[in-house]
């Protein structure tokens, strides 16, 4: 009965971390290890402008839609002007607007992006659009040329590379010839080729972004052609017909509506600059975790202090130190002193080092026993003795102090880290041991302590699984689970096997 | 490794992660403890029941009360210092009589002279619970020390024997004679370097014994064959350990019973955490008697009656195979 009750409340605990852990890690994004660091492209536009008389009001078209990218946060700076983020036909739109301004004006807008190859933010399937109205002589050249290709094509991303081969021929025929007279610009030339399209029913748009890498100063944005096969958009390189986009390529703004539009205003100039710098992936999991709007960062340790998140660093390994505690002593049945003695000092050794706090600890408790035996000579009562014990010790320590000051032996000067309390009474046990049970029983028993410390201080020391538990303490409902089962073991102790070997070999 | 483990299930031998979750936290309320945690209680408690202990010559309480020591032992020649709380034998002191030569001073079981102070900050250290289970303030007995039965002066060194019997749910389910030796101080503890010998549950007849978990067949210090000795009154024994059952209601009892060379069996302590070597003695693993007693269980079986079903049960299994298990080790 009991028993069901225990597996069901391990089966409840492992299922209730075990999923708080996989939604912080899936769906959060929470690295499960330390150095996992994420690039973060920081991008800034910067509008320049003079001001007119009247009312200024300023459209600045922003990223929506960023198919590889996540947008980690965005702001604006301007002096003195009314900010608002609209929707409009070709996406986000930030509008500033002030009653009167005087001068150069220069208002700041900003987003940083990190890439996510899962955020593939779909748009919505387009329309067939309207075939476009041409004036002659444009309209026989496009029909031509959109009749020809259209011939040696299958489907939309075969039309647009042949159309966009046809566009970019070295030698061209007289139709593209015409048409590419008209052409002025790259933005110019891809609404050229949206018209083409448009002829032949097909959606297609400019997207303008920028490539992301590295600094950029100035960068300016490149124009790509997003054609819609009824499917999906696919993207293709106006200048060669591949079908690509660019390394890292940003999705700034979509369509042929100008970047930016300022009403009372004058000598606009839009200058866009890059900085790459590379982010905690804890971070960017926070940020996420704050828009999704989910709660479970409220209880984040990485909202603590520094300090404190410091101690609970440590703090929080002290249930692995637990685990191999009962490990050692239900499962294999190593004599230790103390129940969970052998955990303090393997927090200890954290600071002292192994090799170092072995050698301390060894040496501290040896004076102690020595000095112990004594004190028994005097025959004190147990409460002064134990003060008397507690007091050599402290003194014992200050006196390893000094002495490796002396020798200019650092590490020697950690020895103050110890549990003094711990040792004390590690020592007092072991001299009752010792006299009671003789001298084999209290190594024994102490050197089980030391080999449990040590075990203990390696669980406790991987630095990966430090990581893991302090971004993810829930695992430790785990931890508690299996120590729950521990609890309802009954089986044999490994070391009873040897204990009880005659047993078996009696039948 | 594992083949062990099953070897070891099949000999129904008991571990220390089973007794304690299956049969000390099953069996054993906590509440319950101070029955047997406290020998002052014990005592009171087995007087009651009409069960033979050796008497009690006076209870030192606090510190103020060590000065009563000397009085208390005045007119005694032999007596036992024995911590009220504590666990393993520890903190025993067996005064077997008074230095003939030395003024003020006694003679421990083992020869060695030992001073009215010596023994007086002995008393301290148990009132202030160096040898308790938590530490805590305890109380110190002072006794009467057993003068043990001559069945087994010849396989004991100094101290004295005595008898441990399991008790599981009132019925008796298995029992060693602990017998001391020069290692062990004269105590009868085996994890002190005692001899345990197993005993026949039917007759009362010890089997070969154990020392630090090898067979032994003689004592190591008197050289004396340990196994074929009649332990006097078997049945008697029986049915105060039974009894203990009534006393204490722990479901799974050590019960300590010395054989006095005039009074006969007295109850010396119980236990309600017995250790697991006793399998070792006899060779024989407990759960499966433990299963059998769960079987046979009668709530209204009388002590008696109980002691009659071990007696019928559980005979010796290994009468005959010790040279075996000896080739084996």
């Amino acid at each position: 009965m009991k028993q069901r009750y225990v597996y069901l409340l391990a089966i409840l605990l492992t299922i209730v971390g075990m999923s708080i852990f996989a939604y912080k890690w899936r769906v959060l994004g929470f690295p499960l290890t330390a150095d996992q660091e994420t690039p973060v492209w920081t991008i800034e536009s910067t509008v320049h402008f003079d001001s007119g008389p009247g009312s200024i009001k300023v459209n600045l078209l922003v990223p929506t839609l960023t198919p590889g990218f996540r947008v980690l946060n965005d702001n604006q700076v301007s002096r003195g002007y009314g900010f608002s983020l609209n929707y409009g036909a070709g996406g986000r739109e930030a509008q500033w607007a002030v009653r009167r301004a005087d001068g150069a004006q220069t208002i700041y807008y900003r987003v940083s992006v990190f890439e996510d190859p899962s955020a593939d933010q779909s748009d919505t399937t387009p329309p067939f659009p309207p075939a476009p109205v041409i004036n002659e002589p444009f309209r026989t050249a496009v029909d031509v040329l959109v009749s020809d290709v259209d011939e040696q094509s299958a489907d939309v991303p075969s039309f647009t590379t042949l159309l966009l081969r046809r566009m970019n021929d070295p030698s061209p025929d007289p139709n593209v010839e015409l048409l590419m007279s008209e052409v002025e610009s790259s933005s110019d030339y891809v609404s050229t080729l949206t018209m083409l399209l448009a002829s032949n029913r097909i959606p297609a748009r400019a997207v303008h972004g920028f490539p992301l890498g590295g600094r950029q100063r100035r960068a300016e944005p490149v124009t790509w052609l997003e054609v819609h096969d009824g499917d999906r958009w696919r993207y293709f390189n106006p200048a060669t017909g591949e079908e690509n986009l660019p390394d890292r390529f940003l999705v700034w703004w979509r369509g042929d509506e100008s970047l930016i539009r300022v009403e009372g205003g004058s000598n606009v100039e839009v200058d866009f600059a890059i900085q790459e710098n590379h982010v905690d992936a804890v971070s960017i999991a926070k940020t996420q975790a704050a828009q999704a709007g989910t709660r479970v960062f409220d209880l984040s340790l990485y909202d603590l202090p520094i300090q404190t998140q410091a101690v609970y660093s440590v703090l929080l390994m002290i249930p692995i130190g637990a685990l191999v505690m009962v490990v050692m002593r239900n499962i294999i049945g190593i004599d230790a002193f103390g129940t969970f003695m052998p955990v303090l000092i393997a927090l200890a050794f954290r600071e002292t080092q192994l090799l170092w706090g072995l050698l301390l600890f060894t040496l501290l408790v040896a004076l102690g026993l020595s000095i112990r035996f004594l004190l028994e000579r005097l025959r004190l009562l147990l409460v002064p003795r134990l003060g008397a014990v507690l007091i050599v010790v402290v003194m014992l320590m200050l006196l390893i102090s000094l002495v490796a000051n002396e020798l200019g032996m650092e590490t020697g000067l950690s020895v103050a880290l110890f549990p003094m309390v711990i040792i004390a009474m590690t020592i007092e046990r072991m001299s009752v041991v010792w006299e009671e049970r003789g001298m084999g029983d209290a190594m024994r028993a102490g050197f089980g302590s030391l080999v449990v410390a040590v075990l203990a201080y390696i669980a406790m020391g991987m630095a990966w699984l430090e990581h893991l538990i302090f971004t993810f303490p829930e695992l430790l409902l785990v931890i508690l689970s299996i120590v729950l089962l521990m609890g309802r073991y009954t089986g044999y102790r490994l070391l009873e096997l040897t204990r009880f070997k005659a047993l078996a070999g009696g039948g | 490794m594992f083949a062990t483990a099953k070897k070891l299930r099949e000999a129904g031998v008991l571990g220390l992660n089973e007794r304690n979750a299956e049969f000390i936290m099953r069996l054993n309320p906590r509440r319950l403890y101070p029955r047997v945690d406290d020998k002052v209680l014990t005592k009171e408690l087995a007087i009651k029941a009409g069960m033979a202990v050796p008497d009690l010559y006076g209870v030192i309480r606090n510190q103020r009360e060590v000065r009563t020591f000397e009085d208390i032992v005045e007119s005694r020649e032999s007596f036992v210092v024995k911590p009220a709380q504590g666990s393993g034998g520890d903190g025993i002191l067996v005064i077997a009589g008074r230095s003939q030569r030395k003024r003020d001073s006694f003679r421990l079981a083992s020869g060695v002279l030992i001073s009215t102070a010596e023994i007086e900050h002995h008393l301290s250290n148990i009132v202030g619970g160096q040898y308790s289970l938590s530490g805590n303030p305890d109380k110190a007995l002072i006794e009467y020390c057993v003068r043990f039965d001559p069945t087994f002066a010849e396989v004991s060194y100094q101290g004295v024997p005595d008898v441990r019997i399991i008790v599981y749910r009132g019925y008796p389910a298995m029992a060693m004679v602990r017998l001391p030796t020069r290692a062990s101080d004269g105590k009868a503890n085996l994890h002190q370097g005692a001899v345990g010998a197993g005993v026949d549950m039917s007759t009362g007849q010890t089997l070969t014994g154990v020392l630090d978990n090898d067979v032994v067949d003689e004592h190591p210090d008197t050289g004396a064959l340990i196994a074929g000795l009649n332990i006097p009154q078997w049945d008697f024994i029986l049915e105060s350990a039974a009894r203990g059952y009534e006393v204490t209601e722990l479901g799974y009892l050590g019960v300590d019973i010395v054989i006095d060379r005039d009074r006969g069996p007295l109850i010396l302590e119980m236990n309600a955490r017995p250790g697991l070597n006793i399998q070792i003695a006899n060779r024989t693993g407990l759960a499966s008697r433990v299963r059998r007693i769960d079987e046979l269980h009668d709530a209204d079986a009388s002590p008696e009656e109980r002691a009659a079903t071990a007696r019928r049960e559980f005979p010796a299994e290994h009468g005959d195979v010790s040279g075996q298990n000896l080739a084996l080790l």
